[in-house]
């Protein structure tokens, strides 16, 4: 029963971070707007628009 | 004279050398619209960057101080395809969303307790509690007690805190029982754990919460979301008055930056947008909006003007004054103070259920505590079955029963148009059984329209509708709309007249009756239109007379006689003279009505009807209802109201047709019946756990799976609301 000792500890601190990772996104606004982050996801934002492949 | 829109007013600092300005945008739905308007500002030298929230279809810019101008953002965007309205958050707003933030954050943190609790407990439930070893169930139940603890102290702080208010004002709520709960459970299951006891409910107090929490935070959302939509709507609305300043310059400024005593210029055909004195001017000023009358009533220099009111017929300069100097609004202040603060204080379902649920409940302890001890039990587990009967009979059911309902109910009058501000309307709304209607704005378009139109040739409505192009006064807007013209003839307007032209040889001239000569037409006409405001068209050939009157709404009469047909006792009351009431009453079916009304009049009715027991519903949207709307047990007003009415209303409902208000009816009166299935669901489950508690049969096992179990019966029961469909 002695591996309770650390593995415990471990299931809570996987927790904890869960937590911590929720308390982050939601302060940075990622919960804002649900719509719209699905959208985002699949718009192509990474790649250069048309304009600027012309300047180049 | 330049005239430009003045933005300094929405424009924020959010750091050094940075500007922001937040706007709301039509038609952005898609992922399309987002990429476009981010790229499209971002291009824009001098902007910082764009973020376009869908949710509540609005856009944050923020660009480098002083490197453009506002006003280029707006241009931008419309050149874009998007028009935008700028828009500044109300600090309810934030109020608001900031409860929505800790809502959400303690939803988290409570989920994590109880997430990492039910791995300690799962092992707990499928033998670690049994086993001899002692030792590795204390180290499991300080384990929970060490999750559980911190967690509760910061999750449950939304129930705390309200329950400390209200026991403050010696009140009752429902979060008192629900933190007598929790606090006996952790108490009690520290002690049992201190004492190397079989038993502890750490699992049970953090499931509570979450479910709780769970329900309270959706509950918050739905109400922000319909706070969006209605200041998305005030913006689009852009109330603005053209402001004079010293130097002779006009500005287009939100009615939020005018201060007392800056002059205002209203047009011809301007709607008002403040309160003050005339400085200078003449003309006449319909005030249906404010008193419900709907003839226009004449203004010279030093008269008081009403903001909602509609400058008919020349410009006039105003000087604003401070709220509630003029004799109108002083009188509607008053009585609308009155009124809110005799209005009945409504207890809420929750409420009562929860006054009568907690003596009931603590006495069942309590009862249960005397019998175990006179039947021979040790005091210590006696305590302990005491306990276990507040824990078992959580009002996790209850405090849920109520919310859940709520929720789904106002998404489904949100999809009808309708937007409910307050909570307890719901149920408020589920009760009514008179309805009191006011005339003008509610039952009738707040437009005026065309009314003899048949009567009328189309050759002689095409010319004067052309005609009409040519003036601003709201009568020949009307004609205009109803002839469909789109040409103006170059006509010149004498000012409270009338427009004339010399067209095809023949003098062509569009006003007064007596400006035309036409006034045995006239005379006709209004004997058959009796509430209707008269335009004449001297044509070619005859005089025709219009008949300009607020058409009611397209569905009014349907809706009408749907709600008769359902039993509920309806009439009018309203601001407007006789002959124009008994038209529209005899047209839509009424056979109540009183006519001339002034807003003491409508509460003195008001009163009257609830002294009778009767439950009233009062739909108006004048300034003068707004005293009537406070005064009746619910309102709902449409979203064209002043803005002080609507301020007032329980609801508001969007769009031209009145369907709305009987759909709310509907869906109120479904979920009040679900309410109350659902606190005798959790009756139910009470009397089924309840006797288990007492015969000290209670597990921590069992307490967990009934709890949930009864949450998600309700809960369940509460998403029926959805499928709430009007039959009218």
């Amino acid at each position: 029963m002695n591996v309770l000792v650390y593995l415990v500890p471990m299931a809570i601190g996987l927790g904890l971070i869960g937590l911590i990772a929720f308390l982050w996104a939601m302060k940075t606004g990622q919960f804002d707007d649900l719509d719209g982050a699905a959208w985002r996801a699949i718009s192509d934002d990474d790649l250069p628009d048309d304009e600027e492949k012309n300047r180049k | 004279m330049s005239e430009a829109q003045d933005l300094s007013h929405f424009v924020r600092h959010p750091a050094e050398g940075v500007a922001a300005m937040d706007l709301v945008v039509e038609g952005v739905h898609c992922g399309a619209c987002i990429v476009t308007i981010e790229k499209g500002l971002a291009r824009e030298s001098g902007v910082r960057g764009a973020r376009v929230n869908l949710a509540s279809k609005r856009v944050t810019v923020e660009w480098s101080d002083g490197a453009l101008k506002p006003e280029a953002i707006l241009d931008r965007l419309s050149s874009l395809g998007y028009p935008a309205f700028p828009f500044a958050a109300a600090s309810l707003d934030n109020v608001e969303a900031n409860e929505e933030r800790r809502l959400l954050r303690c939803l988290g943190v409570a989920a994590f307790g109880a997430m990492n609790v039910m791995l300690i407990s799962v092992a707990l439930w499928s033998g670690a509690a049994d086993s001899s070893a002692w030792a590795t169930r204390d180290f499991f139940h300080w384990l929970s007690a060490l999750v559980v603890l911190p967690c509760l102290a910061y999750a449950g702080r939304p129930f705390f805190d309200s329950a400390m208010k209200a026991l403050r004002q010696f009140a009752f709520n429902m979060d008192v029982p629900i933190t007598i709960g929790v606090t006996l459970t952790l108490a009690l299951s520290v002690a049992q754990t201190a004492q190397h006891a079989r038993e502890a409910y750490f699992d049970s107090a953090i499931m509570l919460v979450l479910f709780l929490l769970a329900g309270r935070y959706l509950d918050q959302r739905m109400r922000r979301r319909t706070r969006d939509v209605a200041s998305n709507l005030a913006a689009i609305k852009a109330e603005t008055a053209t402001k004079l300043a010293d130097n002779g310059e006009a500005r287009e400024t939100p009615i939020a930056a005018i201060l007392p005593g800056d002059l205002v210029l209203a047009r011809a055909g301007d709607r008002i947008a403040v309160d003050g004195v005339v400085e200078d001017g003449r003309s006449e000023v319909d005030q249906s909006l404010v008193t419900g009358e709907t003839a226009a009533i004449a203004v010279a220099p030093g008269a008081a003007v009403y903001a909602g009111t509609l400058n008919l017929a020349g410009a006039l300069r105003i000087r604003v004054s401070k709220a509630a100097e003029g004799t109108l609004l002083d009188e509607v202040n008053t009585l609308l103070e009155r009124a809110v603060e005799q209005r009945s204080s409504y207890v809420r379902l929750a409420d009562r259920a929860s006054r009568l649920y907690t003596p009931v409940v603590h006495l069942t302890a309590l009862a249960a505590f005397v019998g175990w001890l006179l039947l021979g039990l040790a005091w210590q587990p006696a305590l302990v079955i005491a306990i276990t009967v507040l824990i078992i009979t959580c009002p996790c059911a209850l405090g849920l029963a109520v919310p859940a309902v709520q929720v789904v109910a106002a998404g489904a009058m949100f999809r009808h148009g309708v937007m409910l501000h307050a909570g307890d309307g719901l149920e408020r709304l589920a009760d009514v059984d008179t309805i009191v209607f006011d005339k003008t704005g509610t039952l009738t378009l707040p437009q005026p329209s065309l009314a003899n139109r048949d009567d009328v040739s189309p050759e002689d409505l095409a010319l004067a509708g052309s005609l009409a192009l040519a003036s601003r006064h709201p009568l020949a807007k009307a004609v205009a709309a109803a002839a469909g013209a789109t040409t103006p003839l170059a006509a010149h307007e004498f000012p409270g007249q009338g427009v004339t032209i010399f067209h095809e040889g023949k003098r062509l001239k569009l006003g007064s009756p007596a400006y035309c000569k036409a006034e045995a037409e006239a005379a006709t006409v209004a004997a058959q239109w009796p509430d209707a405001s008269l335009i004449a068209f001297r044509g070619p050939e005859r005089a025709v007379v219009f008949a300009v009157r607020q058409a009611p709404r397209p569905d009014a009469a349907a809706v009408i006689a749907g709600l008769a047909r359902e039993g509920y006792a309806i009439e009018i009351l309203s601001g407007d003279r006789e002959e124009a009431v008994a038209e529209v009453a005899r047209e839509l079916g009424f056979t109540r009505y009183a006519a001339g009304l002034r807003p003491a009049d409508k509460i003195a009715r008001l009163k009257t009807l609830r002294e009778a027991g009767r439950h009233v519903l009062m739909v108006g949207d004048g300034l003068n209802d707004a005293p009537a709307l406070a005064a009746a047990n619910v309102s709902i007003s449409p979203i064209s109201a002043a803005h002080l009415t609507q301020a007032q209303a329980d609801a508001v409902f969007l769009g031209d047709r009145l369907a709305p208000v009987a759909e709310a009816l509907h869906i109120a009166r479904k979920a009040k019946a679900l309410m109350v299935e659902n606190l005798w669901l959790s009756a139910i489950y009470n009397c089924v756990a309840v006797p288990i508690a007492i015969l000290g049969l209670a597990t921590p096992l069992i307490a967990a799976l009934a709890m949930s179990g009864s949450s998600l019966l309700v809960t369940g029961n509460a998403l029926r609301a959805r499928k709430a469909r009007g039959r009218a």
